[in-house]
């Protein structure tokens, strides 16, 4: 009898608190959305702010915050929630093998999309634009992803290659396919020529400086007018051809060669197939470069910086390499976007841009190249697909940055398999860590007493 | 010569804002080492939320301007402060032991969320203020170029001032500013002997972001004009500053304030107006890799 009061009384106690704690998150939130949801600021004939309230929003906002804080409180409490509690260790575990099927089940699909989905325009650019985030995701992948280093100016070499295609057609008339690899050379010039001051810098300071890099190229093509006409962009960037057949409707362009019948699409489906090329050399090179001395050398530099150096790796040479080799990629991927488009402004190389690509990469998982790619599509599609939203997704995807960082750093789909290993291959995820750290703690213990 | 008095006047004002945002980033920087991203848009919200507060001021009757800016400062503070607060607690704080770059991940993450919610929630538009300290002084009577030093300058210089007073003083004399010290010499130490560290963080971010704050009512009555963009640039400039003075030192982070607003002013002024981002993000460049300690901070020690 006592018991079973005691344990209610528990419950009820549980219940109150929770109710507190529930009403405290409340009153945070009304503190913190009341004036900038509760009120809204527009413009009014005399172009001075007029104000009207929005009651019902933020009674909407505040009453799912109360609801959320007071079911998290009841169902778990003080104790801390891990992935592991929702998905048996065995099923993550046997997602790696699963991993490998999805990648050529995603592959197949994309190498068939053009022509299962042949008179699907929209489709198909929707696949050259995801394919185009994929290709730069795993090309910021190796700089982030294997050697360890935030890069948040990437989209610097992105642009460094569409005006280098841009310009080199306007002025000297290079064709797309001679520029392609020029681009990817230039760029990664740059990306020398930038880290090569700046990779001595400890990891947060190499971010931030990466960032200013990214803006003073940004700013330097808006103020540059003479020789990128500045904000007004370039136009006209010539379209690619099929080995020297253009896709038009004249004698001897690309439909007239094989006897089809004209159409715009063969242009879309081309260009589609050129980026799935793109992304798939950028992933071979990857996977190769994982496998070679220098691939290693990255994963070592991730892992311990201090250690790298101790055993005799140069890390100057092995981050510029990382580094270099991540901006050619950009290189190449922007040179396609210039083509692509035909009109490209400094306006599509913001940092929005280069943070869309970041939080791609972290999202996928660092390091993990199909969680890369399965993160830009689910994204990008996504928000192709619920346009309404589409002027959330800046904030889904920050929100995803920041709820990975927490929940499952190692990125969603991603686990990290390191390339070299001893006796065992096994996942270096957080229970790994926590084991290790546990053990050397208890040694180091052990030995003091 | 009286070009260059006005232009120092307009880059003292200037530097103020700057320092207040950098002493954000250097206070948390010094005690968690970590990069505040977000902290620029702490700054942007803050001038969000002193502007809807001064306009529902006005709506419900508060006139009187002198008035109604201290209460606006006041609002202003304490919501931002929440901010602040809210953005430790939810997105840092569970990261103290994780890798090496997952605050500063999280941290970009905060900041775009920020940003893009007050774009959601007050559009993208640019908000304009009517100026509401109207005069000042014309301090050089001279017909050619009369140097001006107008009554919001002064409230600006005046403020920061003031605050950094009381600021100082809290962080030498308090015993809040003793945890700071021992948090910023050493984290574990200082928990071992019994401060709270987890609460001194905390009141670090609630600090960092009420100086925020008042940088965004500043920014907001000597510019204007506001829009959910002004934190990154912002941002950027005062984390320069902070690193230019010694990331860590508060001295620091007001002198580096202050010279980031004087050398952006001169450079506008006696060189080009487009490229003066460009001048503060090349500062940034140079300083982090000629001078990575700044001017007032110490020489860093790799731990392993």
């Amino acid at each position: 009898m006592s018991v079973l009061s005691d344990q209610s009384t528990a419950r009820c106690l549980g219940f109150v608190t929770a109710l507190k704690r529930a009403l405290l998150s409340a009153l945070i939130a009304f503190g913190l959305f009341s004036l900038l949801i509760g009120i809204r600021t527009d413009t009014g004939p005399t172009g001075a702010l007029v104000l009207s309230g929005r009651p019902e929003a933020l009674a909407i906002i505040v009453g799912l915050v109360f609801a959320g804080a007071f079911v998290r409180e009841l169902v778990i409490g003080e104790r801390s929630i891990a992935l592991t509690q929702f998905v048996p260790p065995a099923l993550l575990a046997r997602a790696q093998v699963l991993g490998k099927f999805v990648g050529l089940a995603l592959l197949g699909f994309a190498i068939l999309l053009p022509i299962v989905f042949y008179h699907d325009r929209y489709l198909l650019d929707l696949g050259i634009m995801i394919l185009t985030y994929v290709m730069l995701g795993w090309g910021l992948n190796i700089v982030v992803g294997l050697a360890g280093l935030l890069d948040l100016g990437y989209v610097a070499f992105y642009a460094v290659g569409a005006y280098s295609y841009a310009l080199l057609a306007e002025n000297i008339g290079f064709s797309f396919w001679l520029c392609l690899p020029l681009a990817g050379i230039l760029a990664s010039f740059w990306g020398i020529l930038l880290g090569f001051p700046v990779l001595r810098l400890r990891g947060d300071y190499l971010a931030i400086v990466t960032l200013a890099f990214g803006e003073i190229i940004r700013l330097v093509l808006i103020n540059w007018q003479s020789l990128t006409h500045g904000p007004d962009g370039i136009t006209g960037v010539p379209r690619p051809s099929f080995f020297g057949l253009p896709f038009n409707n004249d004698d001897g362009s690309f439909a007239h060669t094989f006897g089809l019948e004209w159409s715009p699409l063969h242009r879309i489906v081309f260009l589609y197939y050129v980026i799935l090329v793109l992304a798939l050399v950028t992933n071979l090179v990857t996977i190769r470069l994982r496998r070679l001395p220098i691939g290693r050398a990255w994963e070592a530099l991730r892992e311990d910086e201090i250690a790298c150096r101790s055993l005799g790796i140069n890390t100057t040479n092995t981050k510029l390499t990382a580094f270099a080799m991540g901006a050619m990629f950009a290189g190449f991927a922007g040179s396609f976007f210039a083509t692509r488009q035909g009109f490209i402004s400094p306006e599509s190389f913001t940092f929005t841009e280069s943070a869309l690509v970041l939080a791609i990469v972290v999202l996928g998982g660092m390091g993990s190249q199909i969680g890369v790619a399965v993160a830009a599509a689910v994204m990008l599609g996504g928000f192709e697909f619920f346009r309404e939203f589409a002027q959330f997704r800046m904030l889904v995807f920050g929100l995803a940055m920041v709820t990975i960082m927490i929940w499952r750093p190692r990125g969603l789909v991603a686990t990290r398999t390191p390339s070299i290993f001893l006796r065992q291959r096994r996942d270096i995820d957080a229970e790994l860590v926590r084991r290790a750290r546990t053990k050397t703690w208890s040694w180091r213990r052990a030995r003091h007493d | 010569m009286d070009y260059f008095f006005q232009q120092l006047i307009n880059g003292v004002t200037l530097g103020s804002i700057y320092g207040l945002i950098a002493i954000g980033y250097t206070m948390v920087y010094g005690i968690i080492g970590m990069i505040n991203f977000a902290h620029g848009d702490i700054f942007m919200v803050s001038a969000f939320l002193g502007l809807i507060a001064f306009l529902a001021l006005v709506a419900i009757g508060v006139t009187a301007v002198p008035l109604a800016l201290f209460l606006v400062l006041l609002i202003a503070m304490a919501l931002t402060s929440l901010y602040g607060w809210t953005v430790e607690h939810f997105a840092y704080r569970p990261l103290r032991r994780s890798f090496r770059l997952a605050p500063l991940i999280s941290a970009i993450g905060m900041s775009i969320v920020l940003q893009n919610y007050v774009q959601i929630v007050q559009g993208a538009r640019v908000k304009p203020l009517p100026p509401l300290i109207p005069g000042g002084f014309t301090l050089v009577d001279d017909p050619s170029f009369p140097v001006q030093l107008s009554n919001v300058q002064i409230l600006v210089v005046v403020t920061t001032v003031v605050l950094m007073a009381i600021f100082s003083w809290l962080v030498a004399r308090t015993r809040l500013g003793r945890d700071m010290r021992a948090c910023e010499q050493d984290l574990k130490m200082a928990s071992l002997l019994g401060v709270n560290v987890d609460r001194t963080i905390s009141y670090t971010f609630v600090i960092g972001a009420a100086l925020a704050a008042v940088a965004g009512i500043m920014h907001l009555l000597y510019y204007g004009v506001i829009d959910f963009y002004i934190g990154f640039i912002a941002g950027v400039k005062a984390f320069t500053a902070a690193v230019l003075g010694g990331i860590g030192s508060l001295p620091g982070a007001m002198l580096g304030g202050l010279l980031i607003g004087l050398i952006e002013t001169m450079w506008s002024a006696y060189f080009s107006v487009e490229y003066k981002d460009v001048a503060a993000f090349s500062i940034l460049v140079i300083v982090l890799i000629f001078l990575p300690s700044g001017i007032l901070g110490r020489p860093e020690v790799e731990k392993v």
